[in-house]
């Protein structure tokens, strides 16, 4: 950190402060657009060069009734001068819309962060609506931070007197552009261009250009306000972070995912299906995909999960690359259908964005407790790949490997994402298209055996069958949940058959192994002492954890798992490698059971489910526990 | 070498034992259809049969087309999967009364309200037969069978009212027995563009015998079955003894048909407006006295499959084909340069 002293135009001195990085909040109610505030800053952060990563957080509900705790929605977002992979921890500041706001996340904040506060919703009546006893304002509650009390509402409003007057906005419409207000002084603090948001509301409201404009007065508003008030003596600045060279842009989970999809589809030449019924966190998929047509992408919007599930076996049955995209719950509902994809032997992918269970659970917040269902949720044995990204833009890639498992072996593949990872976003170095790889798919054009068409008829090295696709001529042939004969097809009873048809389509799943390159194992000294394991979005905070127990010059290996099933074939050996193993997770320990299971080594688990990331401080406190060091407090 | 073009019921008939019991309705319905198929000029290989789960469903094994025994109910969802993507190919359905209007209720509803392309024969035999004994969905009240020892206490459905109000664009009922009556309905059936549903009453010999005979029975039918031709008065019975017409507040009854006079129903199957084709649909519950039997509905309607297709090749006419290098750039992007 260094502070270079300057004078703001009306004179007064200003300390303009150079920071390595910064973690921002943004809170208020469900309809004070905390989402789009931190979108936009998110952009501008983006544009400026520093390195991020966001954690946006709101309730279920679409709007739970106006200034309760329920209806908080907050936005985080952690930027650096540095590589970083989590949205941080603790917040520097937090820019708390109403009382409600404060109470949820005061906690969090940093001992002495900025608390930016819109006063105007401080009233009596919200104070007492989410309980507050005595005004944390003047009650000393708030000692301990730099509070700002800024009168957002009333600013905004002043500031759009003119359309107010003149009848173009009416005043809950103008009190709607406070979030911009907000916008431009956060803006003004750390120094940021608003040039990109101003275009992107003449976009946003293209067809209300009224609504544009007063947007646009609110943000410049805010950010005179910072300019030329006397409350603010410090200005901040991060530094643009020493990225790979190459072009980026941000981008959340669930957009590159469904790039991912789009990628596979035009490398493998296949045309892409997808079919989906809207749930949360996974709905972003089906509304980027239906975006997408002009790359033949044919998305169906089902009346339920189940029929999703099928027109995904249909169409994959017709020589579609096809995908369907759910949580948990609907992946409860597509069970059976999943079991008919394993047993017909069709590519396809089935995307689970996984979130707070069980049943309806917590459809916002995030979790990986689904991993279990993945692996054995089917009747029957219905072994089947699982792979899981383990970064926002990394989902484009664990997508495109998704569809290279399910095209070489012929199998459905699931794909662990998780609303972390869904709805958070960072700067992604991009990919030159020409250099992913093709996927080769070949359909089968005339019989393969002198007897005939046997749709059996495996592929030694991948042990996938024949792709027949209706239309080719004389390879008719019916396929269906019934067991089949290990080479016709033909409905079969007989109990060999069956046991060998059973040990065959776990064959297919373990022999996906052989293709998997060496695990790499993140050990600069060669002898840790601990390994940490991981696997989805946890990456970030264990990477966070590392940096910051190597930092007081402790030796840990780390390992993330991107294939669940099968498990690559050198993980025994690595496990073997270290006395201790700690296993982060977002559920109870499943795939330490599965770990524990297969290679009867002990694995020592970290596991809570509280909805949100784990914080990188609190793994380096494990590992610290874990490496026999007293754990600060 | 010359593509042979005339087809035979041999190039529709599969190499498998068909294992439906002795007797069976299924039997005169599959010979029905791979009779018709080439007669039609369907290809195997342009063919793809769908079914669930029920005695029914094992007859795509028997067709020598491309074919999916699926699972129980979500046939209509597979097939809807398939004429999406594939929109050259013909898709059938194959289903039953348990497997479409229970379990599957909700698939086939939405498959006829989108008007998929595909020809759904659901065959009706009042009972299921697979689990050897239950009452279906389409039982009459009363019915007593393995689990209704006191005889069934819910409501039947009528399919082809049912259908009608999930807004299909073809409904027709054929029955069994009936080869000729059949085929031409499962023709008209395949000609139609957009999703055709054909109720076909089909005699359960085993758990269910009889339960059509009275449209069936040689002494009765002539009394019971009403045949629907197109821009013909609705009349049946000896000589045409007996006349549908309307009530004033729109529901049919039957009148002799000298008393019905210039009133009797002139059936119309392609007319917009589904309430008389839903008036005939409630003339009889059950098929226990005069039913109607033919093509109740047959309009045009957008197709789902090929609005789909429409919006695809819109999107590629103004966009050009994807770009996926401009895809992945699109929105805000910068450049990171070298140090």
């Amino acid at each position: 950190m260094s502070t270079t002293e300057t004078t703001a135009k009306n004179g007064q001195p200003r300390s303009h402060v150079t920071l390595t990085g910064a973690v921002i909040r943004f809170a208020g109610d469900s309809g004070d657009g905390m989402q789009l505030t931190g979108d936009r800053f998110t952009s501008e952060t983006a544009m400026a060069g520093n390195d991020l990563a966001t954690l946006p957080d709101f309730p279920a509900e679409i709007r739970a009734p106006a200034g309760t705790l329920a209806g908080v929605s907050s936005f985080q977002l952690h930027f650096s001068d540095e590589d970083i992979h989590t949205p941080g921890d603790e917040p520097d500041m937090l820019v708390a819309m109403n009382p409600a706001a404060l109470m949820m996340h005061l906690a969090a904040v940093k001992g002495g962060g900025t608390l930016i506060l819109n006063i105007d919703a401080f009233t009596e009546r919200n104070l007492q609506k989410v309980g507050y006893d005595s005004n944390p304002l003047t009650d000393g509650t708030l000692s301990g931070y730099q509070v700002h009390e800024v009168p957002i509402t009333d600013l905004t409003l002043r500031a759009l007197a003119e359309f107010t007057e003149d009848g173009r906005l009416n005043k809950k419409e103008a009190e709607r552009s406070k979030n911009m207000f907000a916008l431009g002084l956060v803006s003004w603090m750390f120094s940021r261009p608003t040039t990109s948001t101003e275009q992107w509301l003449g976009v946003k409201f293209a067809d209300r250009p009224e609504l544009g404009e007063a947007n646009r007065k609110a943000l410049r508003a805010g950010h005179a306000y910072g300019e030329t008030t006397e409350a603010f003596v410090y200005t901040y600045e991060v530094r643009p972070a020493q990225l790979p060279p190459g072009r980026y842009r941000n981008i959340t989970g669930n957009q590159a995912l469904a790039y991912g999809l789009v990628a596979a589809s035009v490398k493998s030449g296949l045309p892409m299906f997808y079919g989906s019924y809207p749930i949360t966190p996974a709905s972003d998929i089906l509304h980027e995909l239906s975006k997408l047509k002009h790359f033949g992408v044919r998305t169906f919007q089902a009346e339920d999960e189940i029929a999703a599930m099928g027109s995904c076996i249909g169409a994959a049955f017709g020589g579609s690359l096809a995908v369907t995209g759910t949580s948990g719950p609907g992946v409860a509902l597509k069970g059976e259908a999943i079991g008919l994809a394993v047993a017909t032997e069709l590519p396809m992918i089935i995307v689970n964005v996984q979130r707070g269970g069980p049943s309806t659970g917590l459809p916002t917040k995030t979790e990986q407790s689904d991993l279990l269902q993945a692996m054995y949720g089917r009747n029957g044995e219905a072994p089947l790949p699982i792979v899981a990204p383990q970064s926002p833009s990394d989902c484009f890639y664990a997508a495109f490997e998704a569809a290279r498992i399910a095209l070489t072996h012929r199998t459905p593949v699931i794909i662990l994402s998780d609303g972390f990872l869904a709805n958070s976003s960072e700067p992604w170095l991009l990919p030159n298209v020409d250099d992913l790889p093709d996927i080769d798919v070949e359909f089968l054009t005339e019989p393969n055996h002198p007897d005939g068409f046997l749709p059996l008829l495996r592929d030694p090295t991948t042990l996938a069958r024949p792709w027949a696709v209706p239309g080719t001529k004389g390879l008719e042939h019916r396929i269906g949940g019934l067991e089949k004969h290990e080479l016709t097809g033909n409905i079969s009873y007989d109990p060999a058959n069956h046991h060998h048809m059973t040990e065959v389509r776990q064959a297919r799943v373990d022999i996906v192994a052989n293709q998997l390159p060496p695990l790499e194992v993140d050990d600069p000294s060669d002898d840790a002492d601990v390994l940490i394991l991981g696997w989805g979005s946890t990456y970030g905070p264990i990477r966070g954890a590392c940096r910051r127990v190597r930092d007081q010059g402790h030796r840990v290996a780390r390992l993330h798992l991107r294939h669940l099933s099968p498990l690559p074939a050198d993980l025994g050996d690595v496990l073997a490698r270290y006395d201790s193993v700690l296993l982060p997770e977002m559920n109870m320990g499943q795939l330490r059971m599965l770990l524990r299971a297969r290679y009867l080594k002990d694995i020592t688990g970290y596991n809570r489910v509280t909805g949100q990331p784990f914080r990188a401080k609190e793994l380096a406190d494990q590992l610290l526990a874990m490496l026999g060091q007293e754990v600060p407090a | 070498m010359t593509e042979a073009t005339t087809l035979s019921k041999k190039d529709f008939t599969s190499d498998q034992e068909v294992r439906w019991c002795p007797g069976c309705g299924d039997y005169a319905v599959l010979a029905a259809v791979q009779s018709l198929l080439p007669e039609l000029g369907a290809r195997p290989e342009s063919t793809v049969f769908v079914s669930g789960i029920g005695c029914s469903s094992r007859f795509p094994y028997y067709m020598d087309t491309y074919g999916i025994h699926s699972i129980h109910g979500r046939a209509p969802a597979i097939a809807t999967g398939i004429a999406a993507s594939r929109q050259d190919l013909d898709v059938w359905v194959i289903t039953g009364d348990g497997d479409a209007l229970s379990i599957g209720g909700n698939h086939l509803v939405h498959a006829l309200r989108r008007n998929v392309n595909i020809n759904i024969l659901l065959f009706n035999n009042e009972i299921y037969g697979l689990t050897k004994g239950q009452y279906s969905p389409t039982s009459p009240l009363g019915s007593v069978h393995k689990s209704t020892p006191m005889g069934s206490i819910d409501r039947p459905l009528n399919p082809v009212a049912l259908a009608l109000g999930a807004e299909a664009t073809f409904v027709a009922r054929s029955i069994d027995t009936d080869r000729k009556h059949l085929t031409e309905v499962l023709r008209a059936a395949y000609e139609h563009r957009g999703a055709s549903f054909v109720e076909i009453y089909q005699n359960c010999v085993v758990f269910n015998d009889d339960a059509f005979q009275a449209i069936t029975d040689r002494e009765t039918k002539v009394i019971n079955q009403i045949p629907l031709r197109q821009d013909q008065p609705i009349v049946f019975g000896k000589d045409g003894e007996h006349a549908v017409v309307a009530r004033p507040d729109g529901s049919m009854k039957i009148l002799p048909t000298d008393e019905a006079g210039d009133r009797v129903v002139i059936h119309d199957a392609h007319k917009d407006e589904p309430t008389t084709a839903f008036a005939l649909a409630r003339l009889s519950h059950n098929p226990t006295g005069p039913t109607p039997l033919g093509v109740f509905r047959d309009v045009k309607r957008p197709v789902y499959d090929d609005m789909l297709n429409d919006q695809i090749a819109q999107a590629k006419a103004k966009r050009d084909d994807g770009d996926l290098q401009a895809l992945l750039e699109s929105g805000n992007v910068w450049d990171v340069l070298k140090s």
